[in-house]
């Protein structure tokens, strides 16, 4: 709890709770269309190997995990660092020791973790019907049309996620984000 | 030995944390004591506060750790009110 707070307090005091909840949404749905594109794509091709789906579906995860991780941390660290070195000219001190310091070195960390592990637990969410599958678990559907029911949801879910945030119909949020999941279907049919 | 009994601090730090919170965090690095923080003067990215506080028993050092780990800096000690203590007390 005393981390929490204090994780909340470092946010809070350099206005990073709403960079925080965009990094999220936008990784997050970065991951999902990623796999359900790729799961398509693998539809498409009539690939009947789970195993080659899974270790392709799960490199990309990973790649987009470690892309997020290391692209927030960078750029959020050369952010935080130019912000504190603001700060400490208007003060005419060094801020190195103070909770602003504190921020400046974990802010971007804690960006990075959410920018890299929104799109990797995403997507090893929509694989989870393919990891059951190979674990000898009978589901009611074909596992690659389970996890892509499993993307659908989760794409609507974190369309009501923005609704709700942005004070807007949860529901017509929802619809909105999966359409562009079910324009992105469309797009692969056509195209692949 | 003497008792701090009031302090008054003019105080310079960046906007945030606001005054709400630098006064709860002097509170709680000084125990039992009242703080009444006041904005003075607001700039684009910090802001002049002065500090009053007032208890038995003031723990300075506690309370200008408390501002320098916030981000202020104690520019001045504006008043103060401390109280003898006899040397058998």
């Amino acid at each position: 709890m005393k981390l929490l707070d204090q994780v909340r307090f470092l946010l809070g005091i350099t206005r990073s709770s709403d960079i925080v909840r965009r990094y999220f949404v936008v990784n997050g749905f970065d991951g999902a269309l990623t796999m359900l594109g790729l799961i398509i794509g693998f539809l498409v091709s009539g690939a009947s190997d789970l195993r080659t789906v899974i270790n392709v579906c799960l490199g990309a995860a990973i790649a987009l995990g470690m892309s997020g991780l290391s692209s927030a941390y960078v750029s959020e660290t050369a952010e935080r660092r130019r912000a504190l070195g603001k700060l400490e000219e208007a003060m005419i001190t060094s801020l190195q020791d103070s909770a602003h310091g504190d921020a400046a070195r974990g802010v971007p960390l804690l960006i990075a973790l959410v920018n890299g592990l929104a799109p990797l637990t995403i997507s090893l969410l929509i694989l989870l019907p393919l990891f059951l599958d190979q674990a000898g678990l009978r589901l009611p559907l074909p596992p690659l049309y389970a996890a892509i029911v499993v993307a659908l949801l989760v794409i609507f879910l974190l369309g009501v996620f923005l609704g709700r945030i942005s004070g807007v119909s949860w529901l017509r949020s929802g619809i909105q984000t999966l359409v562009v999941a079910v324009v992105t279907v469309a797009l692969i049919y056509l195209f692949a | 030995m003497s008792i701090v009994r009031r302090l008054v601090l003019d105080v310079l730090k960046p906007h945030q944390p606001n005054v709400l919170e630098f006064a709860r965090t002097i509170a709680s690095a000084s125990n039992k004591c009242q703080v009444r923080v006041t904005v003075l003067e607001v700039d684009e990215n910090t802001e002049t506060i002065q500090v009053v506080v007032e208890g038995d028993r003031i723990d300075f050092e506690a309370i200008q750790s408390s501002i320098s780990e916030l981000g202020g800096s104690l520019h001045s000690i504006d008043e103060v009110e401390v109280q003898g203590e006899s040397q058998d007390s």
